[in-house]
């Protein structure tokens, strides 16, 4: 039977954190994740993992001695959010290019400037290209079912791809919610112990971790590299239905909530689906407007092909962004949904919507009022502003 | 492992499938099999005549290019030489001249 407990989502990962007992955990304190390492620290004091947490002076050593580590032969992990993130950036893609399993908490917040330490994905959208596995969460369950997944992604032979497990700061990293729990010997199960094939540290086998290639090796390198991502569709999916069949918990590459005849959908990240959520039901309830929603867990590999056959039916989409990316045109999500949609020939309108930067509030009569602007989109397929902020003071009536 | 050197198996003809993951490399001192002399642009002439042995060239070699043999240099190691001229600059004897070239 699972454990019914009361967590908030860092008590979440620290919890599982326990459960898998990872060799090392290299980490430097950055608000809102701080609490994870904390209380992982706990648990070690108190004798109940015998994980070796190194204090590092920095979230740049934090991610290099994980990666060491790593390499070393260690099931290794690590938490950050924001600020951390990007100062990790450089050992990000040394981690992906390395092909080393790591597994990083992130707890998303904003990045400076200025200074702000509420969510938002700007952290994680700027490491998208990193080569990481991204999976976000709508929930407290939801970052934990995925943390524990995200070891069984990163470590099959096929992917050998870091993991970073993605939640939004506060809202479910301090916010104390319901949560099941899965019992310690069902998770150490579920994650196996950890036995690399390659690693520094055996005896027997002369091995070097990240040399120079020129460019007449680079290239071919990379493309390598990207067969590992194209693979984690397939483990990613072959890892939630094993997670299924222990919990009865369902997972994919995103969550689809009343699209089977829905005309209108909105495409989002994280926490804010909840919201989202509300809006659909009370809209069905009141006016019988068909709403949907999709609800993006795996960012990176990115479901190109299934979220446009998930938006081949609808009339008018709205892509939700909670980054800048200053194109002077999208942000990420829109612009990566866009382009599935044109390569699959859909026919749907789309918009492109800004919300929630720097933990600006969003909420159910702002979600009805984007469902009210896709109904009059698909009526006319007229898009005057394809850029639109949610909760944005301006002088002028319309935004470009 | 495979038997043979590296470049054997994984060379400039190898197809992206080919590639190790993450380029990881399992033999040691692979760099004895690259040819770092081909980046040469200048290359140091030993006159034997002129040489007294001091060996003050041989400590100097950023790429340990001037083998010693029972205590004395031999000529150069013109597969790891990159020509960078320190050997010549510091002999005291005249015995090292730049050549142009390979």
């Amino acid at each position: 039977m699972a454990i019914r407990e009361r967590l908030s989502g860092n008590e979440a990962v620290a919890y599982a954190i326990r459960q898998v007992n990872p060799d090392v955990m290299p980490a430097f304190p950055i608000t809102p994740s701080t609490e994870i390492p904390q209380y992982v620290a706990n648990y070690i004091a108190n004798g109940e993992i015998d994980t070796e947490f190194i204090h590092v002076e920095s979230e740049h050593s934090a991610m290099s001695a994980t990666v060491g580590a790593s390499a070393a032969g260690a099931r290794a992990v690590t938490a950050t959010s924001s600020c951390g993130l990007a100062l990790m950036w450089e050992e990000l893609y040394v981690a992906a290019s390395n092909r080393l399993p790591i597994v990083l908490a992130l707890v998303n917040r904003a990045l400076s400037g200025p200074i702000n330490i509420n969510a938002d994905h700007s952290d994680s959208m700027g490491a998208r290209d990193s080569g990481w596995i991204q999976i976000y969460a709508e929930s407290n369950q939801e970052v934990y079912d995925n943390y524990i997944q995200a070891f069984p992604i990163a470590e099959d032979s096929r992917v050998h791809l870091p993991v970073m497990v993605c939640q939004d700061g506060f809202i479910t990293s301090h916010g104390v919610e319901n949560i099941l729990l899965i019992e310690d010997d069902k998770v150490k199960g579920f994650v196996g112990a950890y036995e690399p094939e390659h690693y520094l540290l055996n005896g027997t086998e002369r091995m070097a971790v990240g040399p120079y290639a020129v460019s007449n090796y680079y290239m071919e390198t990379k493309r390598a590299q990207r067969q590992a991502m194209i693979n984690a569709r397939e483990v990613i999916l072959e890892v939630a239905r094993k997670f299924e069949e222990m919990t009865g918990r369902r997972y994919g590459f995103f969550e689809e909530y009343r699209m089977e005849d829905a005309e209108y959908a909105v495409v989002i990240i994280g926490s804010a689906a909840g919201t989202c959520k509300a809006a659909i039901d009370e809209i069905r309830d009141t006016t019988g407007k068909k709403a949907g929603l999709i609800k993006i867990r795996v960012f990176r590999p990115f479901p190109e092909e299934e979220i446009a056959e998930a938006l081949s039916r609808v009339k008018a989409v709205a892509v939700m962004d909670r980054s800048e990316m200053f194109s002077a045109a999208s942000g990420p999500l829109g612009a990566e949904v866009r382009a599935a949609m044109y390569q699959a020939h859909g026919t749907a309108d789309v918009v492109n919507y800004f919300y929630g930067l720097g933990g600006r509030d969003i909420t159910v009569s702002d979600f009805k009022a984007v469902y009210d602007r896709l109904e009059a989109i698909a009526g006319t397929h007229v898009v005057t502003d394809m850029y639109e902020y949610i909760g944005l003071r301006s002088a002028q009536s319309e935004e470009v | 492992m495979a038997n043979g050197k590296i470049y054997d198996r994984i060379n400039e003809q190898s197809p992206w499938q080919d590639i190790t993951e993450g380029n990881k490399i399992f033999e040691a001192a692979t760099s004895k099999d690259f040819c770092t002399g081909e980046w040469r642009t200048a290359t140091p002439v030993w006159s034997q005549e002129k040489c007294k042995q001091c060996l003050l060239c041989t400590p100097v070699c950023p790429d340990s290019s001037i083998p010693v043999t029972a205590g004395k240099r031999e000529d150069f190691d013109y597969d790891h030489c990159k020509g960078c001229g320190i050997c010549a600059r510091v002999c005291p004897f005249g015995a090292i001249s730049m050549r142009e070239g390979k």
